[in-house]
């Protein structure tokens, strides 16, 4: 055996021995939740499914759980082939263990012995029951979230960027409309509700609205920024090899503030999930946030849960897929090229 | 190239003050003339602040003179111009830009990208990077990143090419090579060279006439033809000869007062 092969071959060792603990938490929840007996007096409903399925809501967070197991799994055997997300998936590991022993924790005081105070802290069965029993409604009110929150940020990032540029192009744009900017840009936008809803025609255009104002702001800030600080001597390099003004504006400031953009749109991102929840808990006639009060007003917080944990899953694909994108038009900031 | 004997560049009794933040003139160029022919290679040496950004700038159409005329094939000089290309002292690559589309810039620039698209390799290839058009700025050495900025300004078949102290920041083997690249593109596409440096055996290895300027205030104080054909030996007695006389020159010109000009 060679020294130097062998860190390699311990890396494989060591990967094969880590990977299952990734799993084993689950593992040990499922069987947590199968075996454990139920104590506490919990009402376990069938619910019947077009198609003859029926299932509990033990079944239910079993399968849950299960998806979870084959998702790490695949996650995994993708990971084999890669050095770089081998180390990624190693890091997690501990944690992806301690997840599964919290939940089956958790399983067993909020469910099969009923400890945590009532209905405050329901078990993470009766959370997924939400699902099974308004799956449906809880999908239309996340579309409709999903809908309002892709116009309202999109509007309000085109229309943020666009100010942006106008502000940091134009010196007489900047001098009127930069202090302006600056002033209501601190207004949290949710404090234009009862003006954008007696504004607006329909709640969903008022809503929209909102979220185009918070979204607008941190953009063109960012924008305005990244076009003045262009250095003039890329403008110069520019002129010299025969662009016009355009040309300057498109393909030398613009890109130059490419990367303020994206931080404005970052932080825009935040201000939109609060806007948009907000938005919806005070006078929407869907979403998660409206789900999230409907549920309140009958005490099912277990919906409350729910609802949460789809906004959870919800706003982290919004900002990987926004993450993606910046990471592919800044491609150039990164030390390696990807092909 | 003194046999074609036409004038390209014409600058006339130039003058150029900057006003500095203590409200005090610097007269950066102070009655500045000098004729360069079609297809010359002129080499502008001369002490820190003596106006040789300044005179290019001007020649390159990014700042106008005080006074004086500056003419290009006898029409005034009045803006940038693709024909006029212009190498800045730190290069000046676009960062967002692979080398291939930093060096296209000009042909996008100008709206000819479409029919002229072939000339990218072929200047990619008479840089030699092959292998690194996908490569953005940062990744590649600086002596590379002035290549680049060479070949984009030559993509452009400029007849005067402008380069403020290119090699200022290579070390001595690139700088060499990137010397002789020059040579080579120069022999290419029979550009006329204007080359600002403070290196004397750059000047040398690489003019027909060496311009030397005097600070406070900037102006020309000779003009010298370099008399020996090329390629040059570095350590030849004419090019050792040459380097002693301009030293000297240097010296003398930077060390005197000029009292013809103290008022
Ligand atoms: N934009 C400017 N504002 C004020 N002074 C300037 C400016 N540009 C150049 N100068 C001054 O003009 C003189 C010549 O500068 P420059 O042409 O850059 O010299 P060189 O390139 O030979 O080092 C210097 O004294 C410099 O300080
Ligand atoms: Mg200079």
């Amino acid at each position: 055996m060679s020294r130097t092969r062998l860190p390699n071959k311990y890396a494989n060792a060591k990967f094969l021995l880590r990977t299952p603990f990734a799993l084993a938490g689950f593992a040990v929840a499922i069987l947590v939740n199968r075996v454990f007996p139920q104590i506490a007096n919990v009402e376990i409903i069938d619910y019947e499914f077009p198609g003859g399925a029926v299932l509990n809501m033990n079944q239910a967070y079993q399968l849950v759980l299960l998806a979870l197991i084959l998702l790490y799994l695949i996650a995994g055997v993708y990971a084999w082939f890669d050095p770089d997300r081998r180390v990624r998936y190693l890091n997690r590991v501990p944690f992806r263990f301690a997840m599964g022993l919290a939940l089956a924790a958790w399983d067993i005081t909020g469910t099969k012995l009923l400890m945590l105070p009532q209905p405050f802290f329901p078990g993470p069965a009766k959370i997924i029951e939400s699902f099974l029993m308004e799956g449906d409604y809880i999908l239309q009110n996340t579309l409709y979230s999903l809908r309002l929150f892709a116009v309202g940020f999109l509007v309000g990032v085109v229309v943020g960027v666009g100010t942006g540029i106008l502000i940091g192009w134009f010196a007489r744009v900047y001098y009127w409309v930069f202090p302006v900017l600056k002033l209501t840009g601190v207004i949290p936008a949710v404090a234009w509700m009862p003006f954008a809803l007696t504004l607006f025609p329909t709640p969903f255009s008022a809503a929209s609205f909102l979220i185009v104002i918070c979204a607008w702001f941190p953009v063109a800030f960012a924008t305005a920024r990244g076009i003045t600080s262009t250095p003039k001597s890329h403008f110069e390099v520019a002129r010299t090899l025969g662009a016009k003004t355009s040309y300057l504006v498109f393909h030398v400031a613009i890109p130059h503030a490419m990367p303020n953009i994206f931080t404005g749109i970052s932080t825009a991102n935040g201000f939109a999930f609060t806007t948009l929840v907000m938005a919806e808990m005070m006078g929407q006639p869907g979403g998660l946030g409206y789900y999230i009060n409907a549920s309140k007003v009958w005490s099912a917080y277990y919906k409350v849960f729910a609802s949460i944990l789809v906004m959870a899953i919800l706003f982290s694909l919004i900002m990987w897929a926004i993450g993606a994108i910046q990471g592919r038009v800044l491609r150039w900031q990164r030390g390696l090229i990807h092909e | 190239m003194s046999n074609s004997n036409q004038v390209l560049l014409g600058i006339e009794n130039v003058y150029r003050t900057y006003v500095d933040d203590d409200d005090n003139k610097v007269e950066a160029l102070f009655d500045v003339s000098l004729e360069v022919e079609k297809g010359e290679f002129v080499t502008i040496i001369g002490s820190s602040g003596c106006g040789k950004t300044t005179l290019l700038r001007l020649i390159a159409g990014l700042d106008k003179p005080l006074s004086g005329e500056l003419t290009i094939d006898g029409k005034l000089i009045t803006g940038t111009d693709p024909g006029r290309g212009y190498v800045f002292q730190q290069g000046g690559l676009f960062p967002w830009l692979s080398v291939e589309k930093n060096i296209a810039t000009g042909l996008k620039a100008r709206g000819v990208y479409k029919q002229e698209k072939d000339l990218v390799q072929e200047y990619i290839d008479l840089i030699g990077l092959q292998g690194f058009e996908k490569a953005f700025p940062h990744q590649i050495s600086g002596g590379m990143a002035q290549r680049v900025a060479i070949a984009r300004a030559l993509i452009n078949r400029p007849a005067a090419l402008l380069l403020d102290e290119p090699m200022g920041a290579l070390d001595s083997f690139t700088r060499a090579d990137l010397q002789d690249k020059l040579l080579e593109l120069w022999a290419h596409d029979k550009t006329t060279m204007i080359l600002v440096t403070h290196d004397i055996d750059e000047a040398i290895y690489l003019s027909d006439r060496i311009v030397i300027m005097t600070p406070r205030p900037g102006r020309i104080s000779e003009i010298l033809t370099v008399p020996f054909p090329r390629p040059r030996h570095r350590g030849g007695v004419e090019f050792l000869t040459m380097r002693g006389t301009i030293l000297e020159k240097l010296h003398l010109a930077t060390a005197l007062p000029q009292p013809e000009y103290k008022i």
